[in-house]
């Protein structure tokens, strides 16, 4: 009963916070109801015994990737609110929440349509059980985790640290200032 | 009454094509960001969901690396955004048609 509780708060939280980041003009005010569905997202994983995944959630998502998001909307002064009316093409929000809605239908239809031994109305969980990796409950699901990074995925484990250094190697590469003359240093600044 | 992992996986399909009509919908481009992030951790969510299903870790796992490679996307994507805003400042994702043939 109290999962059923946790679980009604965590999505409703989810699902407001998404449905305000479509429908806020502000962008500060989007980012904002961005961290609040990714809050919620956290604690369903907590509700699924996936611990450090919503740790890493809470301090990568929330903690890194919006605070990025507010720090470019702060730094290119784009804070002001959108104008939601203005649609570019004619019809453009209607045909969007009508491909979204189309999109939903198939989904759920693809869930529940066939199920294991193709009965309808269940949920089409289609694999097997793991024999390799599978979560045992009386180790933390972190250890579990590791061990599975570790040992199985230590290639792609590599190559995401690589991404990582490339990626924020670009970063810096596209924001540099070009030209061979620096901006106005601080000591330039003050005599002035 | 128990939370089965049915009700993660439709909650899941509901972010998702929540995200996905705000992509649509929505011409600032880092608004548009912000629902690409809902789509990947819609997801994360599906993911986590299936690990509980078949008792394998291999489902977190996926999500670990799911959420390295959004970092690093939110990296490198923000940083066109400020790029192109140097040059371009207020534009919308309706007026970068620089490479329109």
């Amino acid at each position: 009963m109290v999962d059923v509780i946790v679980f009604a708060v965590g999505a409703v939280v989810v699902m407001g916070g998404a449905i305000g980041v479509v429908l806020n003009p502000n962008p500060v005010r989007a980012a904002l109801s961005l961290v609040a569905s990714f809050f919620g997202v956290a604690v369903l994983f907590v509700l699924q015994e996936a611990h450090f995944l919503a740790f890493i959630q809470v301090v990568v998502y929330a903690g890194a990737i919006v605070v990025l998001f507010l720090f470019v909307i702060m730094l290119l002064g784009v804070d002001s609110s959108d104008d939601l009316s203005v649609q570019p093409l004619v019809g453009q929000r209607l045909a969007g929440v009508g491909v979204g809605i189309a999109v939903l239908v198939l989904l759920l239809a693809g869930l529940f349509m066939s199920g294991p031994g193709g009965e309808k109305g269940t949920v089409a969980f289609t694999g097997a059980q793991s024999s390799t990796a599978a979560i045992s409950s009386d180790h933390p699901d972190v250890n579990q985790l590791a061990v599975d990074l570790f040992t199985r995925n230590v290639l792609a484990f590599q190559a995401t640290a690589l991404l990582l250094t490339i990626a924020t190697v670009g970063a810096v590469v596209m924001v540099k200032e070009r030209g061979a003359t620096p901006k106005a240093t601080i000591e330039q600044d003050e005599t002035n | 009454m128990e939370v089965t992992q049915t009700w993660y996986l439709v909650l899941s399909a509901m972010l998702f094509s929540v995200g996905l009509v705000g992509l649509l919908i929505r011409n600032n481009p880092l608004v548009m960001f912000m629902c690409v992030e809902l789509m990947l951790n819609a997801s994360n969510l599906s993911f986590v969901a299936f690990s509980g299903v078949y008792n394998d870790i291999a489902g977190q796992t996926a999500v670990f690396f799911v959420l390295v490679v959004a970092a690093a996307e939110v990296v490198v994507g923000l940083s066109i955004v400020v790029a192109l805003m140097r040059i371009r400042p207020a534009a919308t994702a309706d007026d970068l048609t620089a490479l329109k043939g």
